[in-house]
């Protein structure tokens, strides 16, 4: 008999769309109850949310002042009160979950599953590993299963449930040797969220410049679409962190991704394998993204945009 | 105060990984191995601290087979001062992993543990944390800037929504994300020098640490690959085909 708890991923407000994911993962453990912890200074709001999830028993809001911040230290000895009561813990696998869920892990003394991207069994999981160019089937050990979801393998729960939602008290000794300081986010505006966008659109050093990236912006705007980035563009400055697509940055799954002046380095393309569509527009024929590309087009990105930009009216 | 850095052999970061077809895993003969990047980059911190006059001592920590010694060489020659090798042949998941180097921490007593954010072979991203929930220490994973003031760290770390920053105190565990810093050159004398540096050798039996309960490894399997495309030749031909798929 699985029971699953997962860990919701909220800024205080709303939830984040990985936790839906989870939730479609637990499912596929063939869990007969799941469960979802929301840690806030007051979680109503978010478990309001998370109720509204098809697939999910109950909602567990534990307010506390000292959850106003997802600090693992001080999430991970709460989880750990709570754990004793299922199957699996399961968490999304983004900075938020891969920071937490090894904490937890470790906590109660079990081995931790990184980036589940498919569901054998209650206990059997494939995981990529090498950047995704090798997928492992692995087997947890007895005993409590602590994992985190890939969430560009698994669809959003749908809405349409209506969980209950349980106030909890956990009596856990919680530290105060970490202490949050500030969250400086590079505020995308009213641009779609990369991990949840259908389209996005990707600049890479090929782009060359943080004035040149206006282009990438402006074009993305004009499809609605999120905007990412390889590694050498953010290490050049041309975009902040979080834009950045790949092995160390988001893994997506939009239905059309587009990347312009970008080569497909093994580690970039980790990132976009579970992309509908790939577009890449690129000088240099022999770049490999072509291998991975459904569209390749041969061509200087500052002048297939303005003519992608006509065409589109 | 020292500073103990994780530094773990991996099959270097520009090989294209070959599954071997029966399942049994990856094909490393022959293989070209490598420190870990993230390592590279926890390496240099460590030493960045060191030459701020905020650290004494860099000991570099590699848990591995004999040829593992390869890599100590390197955080040697990058300026580590001394290195430790836990010898085994046995494969050693994250929550070993974290026992021995909780087991070397208890024995060295650094007031920072570096190491990288995740081993690009198994891309785990556990070990830091699972260190620091074993030691009850504060760990800041995912680090783009570290600075240490007296007993405490502030790192700042990239996290999905940003940079996050965090104050912890020392001791702590701190995981190198890549933009912390660019790891230095080493230069040819400088490995020669590192040749008189000490490597001591120790067993998972020297430091009392039993393996925890592993993952079992059932198969390893080639992803599925994506059917190779086409290239187009004009932008008419790219805007047609997108149309005709409805994507735009
Ligand atoms: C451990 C590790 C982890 C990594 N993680 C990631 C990761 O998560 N994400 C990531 O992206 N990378 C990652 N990398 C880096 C990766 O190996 C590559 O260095 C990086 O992806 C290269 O970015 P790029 O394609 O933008 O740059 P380049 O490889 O320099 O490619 C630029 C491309 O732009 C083209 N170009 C130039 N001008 C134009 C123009 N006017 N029009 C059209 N095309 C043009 C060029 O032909 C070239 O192909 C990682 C590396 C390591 C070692
Ligand atoms: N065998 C090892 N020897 C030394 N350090 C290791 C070893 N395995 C993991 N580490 C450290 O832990 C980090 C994260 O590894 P992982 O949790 O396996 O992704 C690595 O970047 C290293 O710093």
């Amino acid at each position: 008999m699985s029971k699953v708890l997962i860990i919701a991923e909220h800024d205080g407000a709303n939830l984040n769309g990985s936790t839906a994911r989870a939730v479609t993962c637990a499912q596929g453990i063939g869990a007969d109850s799941v469960d979802v912890a929301v840690f806030a200074s007051d979680g109503s709001a978010v478990a309001g949310q998370v109720a509204a999830l098809s697939g999910v028993s109950t909602v567990l809001q534990i307010d506390n002042a000292a959850n106003e911040q997802a600090v693992a230290a001080i999430l991970a000895p709460q989880v750990q009160a709570l754990a004793s009561d299922y199957s699996h813990v399961l968490v999304p696998s983004t900075t938020f979950g891969k920071d937490l869920a090894p904490r937890v892990a470790a906590l109660l003394g079990v081995p931790q599953i990184s980036d589940i991207m498919r569901v054998e069994s209650a206990t059997v999981f494939d995981r990529p590993i090498y950047a995704g160019n090798a997928v492992t089937t692995v087997e947890a050990p007895a005993g409590i299963v602590v994992g985190t979801v890939r969430t560009a393998s698994f669809s959003a729960a749908d809405a349409g449930g209506s969980a209950t939602v349980e106030k909890r008290e956990v009596s856990a000794e919680l530290p105060s040797h970490t202490r949050f300081v500030k969250l400086e986010t590079s505020g995308g505006g009213d641009r779609p969220d990369l991990q949840a966008a259908a389209k996005v659109v990707s600049g890479g050093r090929g782009v060359g410049s943080e004035e040149n990236f206006k282009v990438i912006y402006d074009f993305a705007d004009k499809l609605g679409a999120g905007v990412g980035a390889s590694r050498a563009a953010v290490d050049a400055g041309f975009i902040p962190n979080d834009h950045q697509v790949g092995q160390t940055g988001k893994i997506i799954a939009p239905e059309l991704y587009i990347a312009f002046g970008i080569s497909g380095a093994i580690q970039h393309l980790a990132g976009i394998k579970d992309a509908g569509t790939i577009v890449a527009v690129n000088k240099d024929p022999d770049a490999p993204i072509f291998e991975v590309a459904d569209f390749g087009l041969v061509a200087d990105l500052f002048e297939v945009i303005p003519e992608l930009e006509k065409a589109l009216g | 105060m020292k500073i103990l850095v994780g530094v773990k052999r991996v099959v270097d970061y520009n090989v294209r990984i070959q599954v071997n077809p029966d399942g049994s895993g990856v094909a490393t003969n022959g293989v070209k191995m490598s420190m870990n990047p993230f390592d590279e980059i926890a390496v240099e911190e460590a030493l960045r601290l060191k030459e701020a006059g905020k650290a004494e001592e860099v000991i570099a920590v590699t848990i591995g087979p004999k040829a593992s010694q390869e890599q100590l060489r390197t955080a040697l020659a990058m300026g580590a001062d001394r290195a430790i090798h836990v010898e085994t042949d046995e494969e050693i998941q994250p929550l070993t992993g974290a026992r021995i180097l909780k087991a070397l921490t208890d024995k060295e007593s650094p007031k920072i543990v570096m190491l990288g954010k995740q081993a690009i072979d198994d891309d785990n991203n556990q070990t830091a944390q699972m260190l620091a929930a074993l030691s009850n220490w504060p760990q800041a994973t995912f680090a783009s800037k570290v600075e240490v003031e007296g007993d405490v760290a502030n790192v700042t770390r990239e996290v999905d929504a940003g940079l996050e920053t965090l104050a912890v105190d020392l001791p702590a565990v701190i995981s190198a994300d890549l933009r912390l810093n660019e790891p230095r050159y080493v230069k040819l004398p400088d490995i020669m020098k590192a040749k008189r540096k000490p490597i001591e050798t120790v067993t998972l039996a020297d430091l009392a640490v039993e393996q925890a309960a592993a993952v079992k490894v059932l198969k390893t399997s080639a992803p599925a690959q994506r059917e190779a495309g086409i290239k187009v030749e004009s932008v008419d031909e790219l805007v047609a085909a997108l149309k005709e798929k409805g994507l735009i």
